[in-house]
């Protein structure tokens, strides 16, 4: 019988729910890795018990985890547990975690600093990973997403990285900026129609696209209006926060940016707002139904400088339309006293008959939906802050 | 054999109970200890000290016999009843809220 495996990141570990197709009974396994910061967690297509997670913390720095049996037990890739140390002359165990800026005589002169804070250029210093995204078809490749701003690939199952470095180095990276949670590259997208072609969104810089595999990227970002930068039409400088697409046709991408709710048609080529009917259009997650191109999902978050629900109504939008006409899905969800947050990489939707749509919230609730959104119950309802959401669907 | 705690995060990454024992060969140093524990524990690299510039990670220190040795210099020799087993040196994580 199908099933769920649903991965939920946590401030303070990572915990794996589980349930059959009918999603009413769940089973929850956790905390793993308690006490650390599990910033995402992401099964691959091509082999569902293949799951990389990235955990970290301020403290002890960033730690790459892997499993090879859905979550049961993890490695660091490259250290199983119980190994010997290795030889002298042998590959470096413990690379897994080390994520090291291009900064080669070819190709890493420009890459040396961004904008900071006060103006000033200022050198990339690593600081974690956001996000991890599996190849759609080999388990063994995963590309990472870190802070500050750049992309990372594996293709021997993360136990090493190498910097996709022209990302940083097509031009525009001297003028990134860091948004208020860092300079991080938080949103990978893989055109499953086209492997050459990466979508990539970097707070607050932009969303960046590559159409060669990730060698040469240029910024997507014609429509973005944002009218805190000086030139409200800037080619970057724009505060991305999620971008989704549905697999059948990947050259229509919505975005939840800092605020507005885009839309493009050509791959970004150029975007248009569909906030709509929207109570407020700030937010961060966006996400699209398994089986609908244009049903789309959003969570209005009241501002940038009061990151809760408006009213206290904890409220998802679905469009039946791809944009601009909204409808609130509130059945199970709290209408009153609610002031959580949900953030951008905290909601998923599987791919069963009836779409189950799922997301966390700052408040420790992982709640889902087995109707595509009509009506919403908690699996979990006392977690640590929910990071990150993502969901299986299972033979 | 000089004795080292390690702070629980780093216990349960290492998954090791209690107190590290590691031969030194050489000068007893900050340095050569943690190139020990890095040696023997390998998962355990890049989280006391940056993978790239090798400096310790402004929120541990390294204690012993009742003092703070954090801005002694990696290559400084570390007290004699750390070298001798008979205290051993504390990596603590800083008391920086969560």
């Amino acid at each position: 019988m199908s099933g769920v495996r649903v991965l939920v990141g946590t401030r303070k570990g990572a915990f794996v729910l589980t349930s059959d197709g009918k999603r009413t009974k769940w089973d929850v396994s956790g905390p793993h890795f308690a006490g650390w910061e599990l910033y995402h967690l992401k099964g691959s297509l091509a082999d569902p018990n293949r799951i990389y997670a990235s955990q970290t913390s301020g403290w002890f720095g960033q730690i790459i985890q892997r499993s090879d049996d859905g979550g049961k037990t993890w490695h660091q890739p490259g250290t199983p547990p119980g190994e010997p140390a290795p030889a002298p002359g042998a590959m470096p165990k413990g690379d897994s975690n080390k994520f090291a800026y291009d900064t080669s005589e070819k190709t890493g002169k420009p890459l040396t600093t961004h904008q900071f804070y006060d103006g000033k250029q200022h050198p990339w210093e690593f600081k974690r990973v956001w996000h991890l995204e599996p190849s759609l078809t080999d388990p063994d490749t995963v590309y990472a997403g870190v802070e500050d701003a750049a992309l990372f690939r594996s293709t021997d199952g993360a136990k090493s990285w190498h910097e996709l470095s022209g990302l940083r180095g097509h031009g525009t990276g001297p003028k990134w900026q860091p948004g208020a949670g860092g300079m991080c590259l938080h949103t990978i997208v893989l055109d499953p129609g086209n492997p050459q072609r990466i979508f990539v969104a970097i707070s607050a810089a932009g969303a960046f696209r590559s159409d060669d595999a990730g060698k040469t990227w240029r910024p997507i970002n014609r429509g973005l209006k944002s009218q805190y930068i000086p030139d409200p039409e800037a080619e970057i400088g724009h505060c991305v926060h999620r971008i989704a697409l549905h697999p059948s046709r990947p050259n229509v991408l919505f975005m939840q940016k800092h605020w507005d709710v885009m839309r493009t048609d050509n791959a970004g080529d150029s975007w248009t707002e569909v906030s709509g009917n929207l109570p407020t259009d700030f937010g961060f997650v966006i996400d699209v139904h398994a089986h609908e191109p244009d049903t789309v999902y959003v969570v209005p978050i009241k501002s940038d400088g009061e990151h809760f629900p408006l009213d206290g109504k904890l409220r998802v939008y679905r469009s039946r339309t791809g944009g601009n006409e909204w409808e609130a899905l509130v059945k199970g969800l709290p209408q009153s006293d609610c002031y959580v947050n949900v953030l951008r990489d905290a909601m998923a939707v599987d791919s069963l008959d009836k779409c189950g749509v799922y997301f966390g919230t700052t408040g420790g609730q992982v709640y889902a939906s087995a109707d595509a959104g009509d009506s919403w119950a908690p699996i979990v309802r006392d977690l640590p802050a929910v990071l990150s959401v993502e969901v299986q669907t299972l033979p | 054999m000089i004795r080292v705690v390690l702070p629980p995060h780093l216990r349960g990454l290492a998954r090791i109970s209690g107190e590290v024992q590691l031969d030194i060969t050489g000068a007893a140093t900050q340095r050569a200890v943690v190139d020990a524990l890095e040696a023997q524990y390998p998962m355990l690299r890049g989280t006391i000290r940056d993978h790239i510039t090798q400096q310790r990670r402004p929120f541990l220190r390294f204690f012993a016999c009742e003092e703070d040795l954090s801005h002694e210099s990696p290559d400084a020799p570390l007290p004699d009843a750390v070298v001798s087993g008979k205290e051993p040196l504390l990596i603590i994580g800083a008391i920086a809220g969560g």
